[in-house]
C-alpha cells in the first residue's frame, strides 16, 4: 500500500490523503492514488481558485453553452454557434517549447471538436523574457514552430493571437492556445456518459508512457532546477493523428452514433471518463488490458494517467458499436470498446477479471477540498522597474520616440510570425492579422460574421491587478469595436502565480473582480476559462496576466473595419474618451520607470459606450479605418495606420494641445510626451474616412479632426512640434522582430 | 463539368478547392476519397493542398502510391485534365507527372504571404482565361515550396513553355529555380502550382484572381 | 527470416540544403569552429526478408533520386 509520503511526492496534502481514505473506507492502493492524485491536483480540481470563479457572470442572452463542457459557446443566429475556450501551456512549452506550444494547440482544439464543433480557428498568446535573452528567442521560435507545426498542418487556420516580452517572464513564459468552432446549435454534444450497459470507446493513437505525472508534476508545482529530467514525461504531439481523430469524431456525430464525446487531456484517462461518469451520474468500468498501448509492460496506473495525446472517448449504444468502430477503422483511428456505463456510480479499473482500483466518482471529481486563498496586498512594489533601453535625455525627440516605440518588442509588426501560420485554410479569413484590429471570419451562406481578438497586458495588471484587468476586457472590445463587431462571449486564462502566497492571491483576487465587473457591466458572459498558477521560480513571480479572448458578431463581413488608411484626402481624427498616461505605458517601459502603485479608475459603462459609437460607425460603412490606440500611443496608432495602408498621414495635433480644445481630454495637465506617446487602453481610436462622416461621428463620442491621408511621409506640424518620418523609415523600425526567425 | 477533387485522410484545403470549383458557372465539384481507385466519372481532377498522409517521409512521397493517385496517373495517360496544389504538386511530381521535385524553403520555415504570382503561358487548358504576363494576386503557404529541376531539365520546360506561373519580380517566396511557381507537363494536361488558387476566388477574403484557373478548365472541356 | 538495414539518404550533392546551412551557422555560435560542409539528411531503418529489395525501395520510394542520393549502410 502506497504511504503518505508518496501521496505528498505525488502532490497531495497529508490532509487530502486522510480524506481519500476516508472517502474510500480504506486506504488507497497505487492505482488509486496516482488517480486521486492528479484529481485532486490544482489542474484537475481548481481548489485554489474554484471559489473566486463562481463569482464571475456566466449568463448572457447569447449563451449557447456555458462552463462545465470542454468548452463553452455563443449562438451566432441562423441556428449556428461559435464555440471557444482558450487554455494555457505554459509549464511544457517551458521544458519543451516546440512540442509544449504544439499539443497545447491540438489540446485545445480536442476541447472544440469534442463538444461537436469542427474547429475554425485558432489564436495564440505568446509572454517570453526579454528577447535579448538568448532562452527566450529559443522558447520564442521554438514555440512559434510548433503553433505552426499543429495548425498548418491540420488545417485550421491561425488568425490571431498577442505577444508580449517582459522579465517577469524569462524563466516561466507562457504559451495560451484558443480555439474556436463552428457547430449547428443543436448538433452540440455534451460529455456525460449515459445508458447503463452502453459501450466506452477509446480511439485515436495508442498510450504510451508520454505525460506521465504530466498533470501533477509539471501543472502543479514551481520548476525546479532538475526540468531537464523532466523532459522524457513531455507529450509529443501527432498532428496528421489529430486530424484524423477530428474527422473521425465529426463523422460520428453527423452520422447521430455517439451518447457522449469526450477527449483526453491532462491526466488522460482518468479525467475523462471520471468527468464523464459524473455529469451522468453514472459509473464507469475499464479493463486497461483492452487499451491499445505503444510500449511494452505499463502498469495499469501508468495507462490510466498517461497523456499520449490525439485520444478521444466516446459512449454508444450497443447496436450503433459495430458502425462506430467501422468508422474508426475508416480514419484509421483504431477504436476499441474498453469498457462500460455502470449504475454503481464507480469507476472501476480491471486488467481482465482482475479489479486493480474502485472509486467513488464523486469523491473523485467533487470531494477535492476547495481552500480560501489568504489575501494581503504587498506592502510594496512586487516587481523591479523594467531595465532602461531608451533615453528621455538629449536626442531623444518625438521623432526618435516614435522610431523607438515602433521597433520595441511590444509594438514591432508580429508579421513574422504571423507568416509562419496559415491564416486562409477553410475560406472565411476576412480580416487577416494586421489587417484589422480584430480577426474577421465570414459565417455560412450569410453576410454576417465574427470577429475575435485575445488581449492582456501582464505589466499593465502588475500595476493594478482589478483595473489591469477590467483594461484587458476593454482592449478587447475594443479591438471588436474596429472590425463592427458586438461581443457576445468571453474565455479566459488566469496565469499567474503562488496562490498560496498572500501577495499572489491578492493579485488574482482583484483581478478576477475586475473580470466579473468588466463582464457584468458589458453583459458579456464568461463561458469558459482554464487556470494556469504556480508560474514562478526562482526569478520570481511573472506578471499576473489575465488573458481575455471574446468573439463578437457583425452583421455585414463586407463592412468589417480596416486598421489601415485606404484612401489619400481622407480626414483623420482621434476618437473616443481618450485619456493618455505614461505611468505603466511602453514608453515609461522602455524608460526603465518603475511601475506605478495603481492605474486611474475607469468608467466602464462610458468607456464602452464610445467603442459602442465606433461600432456603429463601422457598421454603417461610414468609416474608411479605424484602428484602437493601444501599446505607445497615439503617435504609434497613426503610425501603424500609415503602415497597414502604406500611406501618409499629415496631421496637425493643436486640437489636443491647445487648452482651448473642444472635448476634455487629454487631461490639461498631461505633457506633449503624455499626449502623443500616453496609453490609456480600450479609450481611444485613430477614424479615417470623409470629413461629414467623422462629424456625424462626433455627434455620438468625444473627436478631434487631426489631419489627412496621403503622401509617403508622416509629418507633424503643431507649433513648435515639427516631425517627419518617411514611410520607409516607420517600416524599417516595425520589422525589429523579423532577425528574431532568422 | 464535373471536377473530382481528392480527399487524404490529411488533406486540408479539399473542401476550399471544392467551394472554389463551385463558383465555375455550370460546374459541379465532389470529392474522391484516397482509398477509392473509381474516379466516378469526373471531367477534371485536382490534387488539392494539405498533408496527405502527414507527410512524414517526403512531401508527397507516399500518397503517390494511394489507390486514387494510380487511377489519376491512368487518367492523365489518357489525356484528363489534372491540377495539382501546393502538396497536390508534390504529389504529381513524386508520381513522376510533372517534371522537377519541391524542396524545403530556402529559410526553411513555413510561409504564408499573398503574393503576385505572373502568367508566364496563357494557354489551355490552365490559364487561357488570362492574359499573358497578367499578374495574379494569390497566397502561398508553404514549408517545401522551392522548385527545383536538374539545370538541363530547367532548360527543356523554358525551351517548350513548361512554366506557366512565376513569382513576380523580387517576390520569390521559397527560393524556386527561376522563380518558377507553377510548371506543367510536356502534354500539357497537368499542371502544378505552389501559390493556392482556390485562396483567391472572392475579393472578400482577398482576391478573386485565382478562379481564373478553375474557369479555364472549364473553358478547356467545353 | 529478417536482416536489420539502414539506408541513410542525403541531399544531392550541389542542391542548397537550408537545414544543414542552419546548422552550419549555429555551430560558430555555440563556440565550435571549424565545421563545415554540414548536411542533414535522414537515416531508415528496417527489417527487411529480402535485402535485394532495398535498392528497388529506395528509387520508389525511400529517396527522390532527383534531389537525394541514397546510401544502403548495411543489410547484414
Amino acid at each position: 500500500m502506497p504511504t503518505v509520503d508518496q501521496a505528498i511526492t505525488l502532490g497531495l496534502t497529508a490532509a487530502e490523503f486522510a480524506l481519500i481514505a476516508d472517502k474510500l473506507g480504506r486506504e488507497p492502493n497505487e492505482v488509486e492514488l496516482a488517480v486521486f492524485s492528479l484529481m485532486w491536483s490544482e489542474h484537475c480540481a481548481y481548489k485554489h481558485s474554484k471559489k473566486l470563479l463562481r463569482s464571475l457572470p456566466t449568463e448572457g442572452p447569447r449563451l449557447a453553452l456555458g462552463p462545465g463542457e470542454n468548452a463553452g459557446a455563443v449562438d451566432v443566429g441562423d441556428g449556428w454557434v461559435v464555440a471557444f475556450k482558450v487554455e494555457s501551456h505554459n509549464h511544457p512549452s517551458a521544458v519543451e517549447p516546440f512540442q509544449g506550444a504544439a499539443t497545447g494547440v491540438g489540446g485545445i482544439l480536442r476541447d472544440i471538436f469534442a463538444i461537436g464543433a469542427r474547429p475554425i480557428a485558432v489564436l495564440d498568446s505568446l509572454r517570453f523574457g526579454e528577447p535579448t535573452s538568448a532562452r527566450s528567442r529559443y522558447l520564442l521560435d521554438h514555440a512559434v514552430g510548433g503553433i505552426g507545426h499543429y495548425g498548418n498542418s491540420i488545417g485550421v487556420p491561425t488568425i490571431g493571437g498577442e505577444l508580449y516580452f517582459e522579465e517577469p517572464y524569462e524563466q516561466n513564459c507562457l504559451v495560451n492556445a484558443m480555439a474556436l468552432g463552428l457547430a449547428r446549435g443543436d448538433a452540440l454534444i455534451r460529455s456525460a456518459a449515459t445508458g447503463i450497459g452502453n459501450p466506452l470507446v477509446l480511439f485515436g493513437a495508442s498510450t504510451g508512457r508520454d505525460g506521465i505525472g504530466g498533470a501533477s508534476v509539471l501543472a502543479s508545482a514551481e520548476l525546479g532546477e532538475a526540468d531537464a529530467d523532466k523532459r522524457p514525461t513531455v507529450q509529443v504531439g501527432d498532428p496528421f493523428a489529430e486530424k484524423k481523430v477530428m474527422e473521425c469524431s465529426l463523422e460520428l456525430l453527423e452520422r447521430g452514433l455517439l451518447v457522449a464525446l469526450q477527449d483526453l487531456g491532462a491526466a488522460g484517462i482518468t479525467s475523462s471518463s471520471a468527468e464523464m461518469a459524473s455529469k451522468g451520474e453514472v459509473g464507469l468500468d475499464i479493463d486497461v488490458a483492452l487499451v491499445p498501448l505503444r510500449e511494452a509492460g505499463m502498469e495499469p496506473w501508468e495507462i490510466m494517467i498517461s497523456e499520449s495525446q490525439e485520444r478521444m472517448l466516446c459512449v454508444c449504444e450497443p447496436a450503433q458499436l459495430d458502425e462506430v468502430l467501422a468508422v474508426c477503422a475508416k480514419w484509421e483511428v483504431g477504436g476499441t470498446a474498453v469498457g462500460s456505463v455502470t449504475g454503481t456510480r464507480a469507476l472501476r479499473v480491471f486488467v481482465g477479471d482482475e479489479l486493480v482500483a474502485d472509486m467513488p466518482v464523486p469523491a473523485l471529481v467533487d470531494d477535492c477540498p476547495l481552500y480560501d486563498l489568504v489575501v494581503e496586498a504587498p506592502a510594496a512594489g512586487l516587481y523591479p522597474a523594467p531595465a532602461a533601453t531608451f533615453g528621455a535625455g538629449a536626442g531623444a525627440g518625438p521623432r526618435e520616440t516614435l522610431l523607438a516605440l515602433l521597433a520595441s518588442p511590444n509594438i514591432a509588426s508580429r508579421l513574422p510570425l504571423f507568416e509562419q501560420y496559415d491564416c486562409i485554410v477553410q475560406s472565411r479569413t476576412v480580416r487577416r492579422p494586421e489587417q484589422c484590429d480584430a480577426a474577421v471570419l465570414a459565417l455560412p451562406e450569410s453576410p454576417r460574421g465574427i470577429a475575435v481578438s485575445i488581449d492582456g497586458s501582464g505589466r499593465r495588471v502588475a500595476c493594478d491587478p482589478y483595473t489591469g484587468t477590467i483594461e484587458a476586457v476593454l482592449e478587447c472590445t475594443a479591438n471588436l469595436a474596429c472590425a463592427g463587431a458586438e461581443p457576445l462571449g468571453l474565455t479566459n486564462c488566469l496565469n499567474f502565480g503562488n496562490p498560496e502566497k498572500p501577495h499572489i492571491a491578492w493579485q488574482l483576487t482583484e483581478s478576477i473582480r475586475g473580470l466579473g465587473d468588466a463582464c457584468r457591466a458589458l453583459d458579456v458572459p464568461v463561458v469558459g476559462g482554464n487556470v494556469s498558477l504556480y508560474n514562478e521560480s526562482g526569478g520570481g513571480p511573472i506578471y499576473p496576466t489575465p488573458v481575455v479572448g471574446i468573439v463578437g458578431e457583425l452583421p455585414d463581413v463586407a463592412r468589417a473595419g480596416r486598421a489601415g488608411f485606404v484612401r489619400a484626402g481622407d480626414t483623420i481624427a482621434l476618437a473616443g474618451p481618450f485619456a493618455p498616461r505614461l505611468a505603466g505605458s511602453e514608453l515609461a517601459k522602455l524608460r526603465g520607470d518603475e511601475l506605478p502603485d495603481g492605474l486611474p479608475p475607469i468608467d466602464i459603462a462610458a468607456v464602452f459606450e464610445g467603442q459602442r459609437s465606433i461600432r456603429d460607425a463601422v457598421r454603417a460603412g461610414s468609416l474608411s479605418s479605424v484602428h484602437d490606440i493601444a501599446e505607445g500611443g497615439l503617435l504609434v496608432a497613426v503610425a501603424e495606420c500609415c503602415l497597414a495602408g502604406a500611406l501618409g498621414a499629415t496631421l496637425d495635433l493643436d486640437p489636443l494641445l491647445n487648452q482651448e480644445r473642444s472635448t476634455p481630454r487629454p487631461a490639461t495637465d498631461a505633457s506633449l510626451d503624455e499626449v502623443l506617446f500616453g496609453e490609456s487602453p480600450g479609450r481611444g481610436f485613430v477614424v479615417s474616412g470623409p470629413e461629414e462622416a467623422l462629424l456625424a461621428l462626433g455627434e455620438h463620442v468625444a473627436l478631434d479632426i487631426l489631419g489627412m491621408v496621403g503622401g509617403d511621409t508622416l509629418k507633424i506640424t503643431s507649433g513648435t512640434l515639427q516631425l517627419t518620418a518617411a514611410l520607409d523609415e516607420l517600416h524599417a523600425a516595425h520589422v525589429a522582430l523579423a532577425p528574431l526567425f532568422p | 463539368m464535373r471536377f473530382g477533387v481528392i480527399r487524404f485522410p490529411g488533406s486540408c484545403d479539399e473542401v476550399d478547392a471544392v467551394l472554389a470549383c463551385e463558383r465555375v458557372p455550370g460546374a459541379s465539384a465532389q470529392l474522391l476519397w484516397h482509398g477509392d481507385a473509381d474516379l466516378h466519372g469526373v471531367d477534371a481532377v485536382v490534387v488539392p493542398g494539405g498533408f496527405s498522409y502527414g507527410d512524414y517521409l517526403r512531401v508527397g512521397a507516399i500518397a503517390r502510391f494511394s489507390p486514387v493517385m494510380e487511377s489519376v496517373i491512368r487518367f492523365s495517360q489518357e489525356g484528363g485534365i489534372v491540377l495539382g496544389i501546393c502538396n497536390g504538386f508534390q504529389v504529381l511530381c513524386e508520381a513522376g507527372l510533372l517534371p522537377g521535385a519541391l524542396l524545403p524553403n530556402v529559410d526553411r520555415r513555413f510561409i504564408c504571404r499573398q503574393v503576385n504570382v505572373e502568367v508566364a503561358q496563357a494557354t489551355m487548358p490552365f490559364t487561357a482565361d488570362c492574359a499573358a504576363g497578367e499578374l495574379l494576386s494569390i497566397p502561398v503557404k508553404h514549408t517545401t515550396g522551392r522548385y527545383y529541376a536538374p539545370a538541363e531539365m530547367l532548360e527543356g520546360l523554358e525551351a517548350d513553355g513548361q512554366v506557366v506561373l512565376r513569382y513576380a519580380h523580387d517576390g520569390n517566396p521559397n527560393g524556386s529555380s527561376n522563380d518558377i511557381a507553377g510548371v506543367r507537363n510536356a502534354a500539357g494536361n497537368v499542371f502544378g502550382l505552389m501559390p493556392h488558387p482556390e485562396h483567391a476566388v472572392d475579393p472578400l477574403t482577398g482576391s478573386d484572381d485565382g478562379l481564373k484557373i478553375f474557369t479555364s478548365m472549364a473553358h478547356a472541356h467545353g | 527470416m529478417t536482416t536489420r538495414a539502414r539506408v541513410l539518404i542525403r541531399p544531392k550533392a550541389g542542391i542548397l540544403d537550408p537545414q544543414g546551412v542552419a546548422v552550419e551557422q549555429a555551430l560558430p555560435a555555440l563556440g565550435f569552429s571549424g565545421a563545415a560542409n554540414v548536411h542533414v539528411g535522414r537515416l531508415v531503418e528496417l527489417d527487411i526478408e529480402d535485402p535485394s529489395q532495398l535498392k528497388s525501395m529506395c528509387e520508389k520510394l525511400l529517396a527522390n533520386p532527383l534531389i537525394e542520393d541514397y546510401e544502403i549502410l548495411d543489410a547484414s
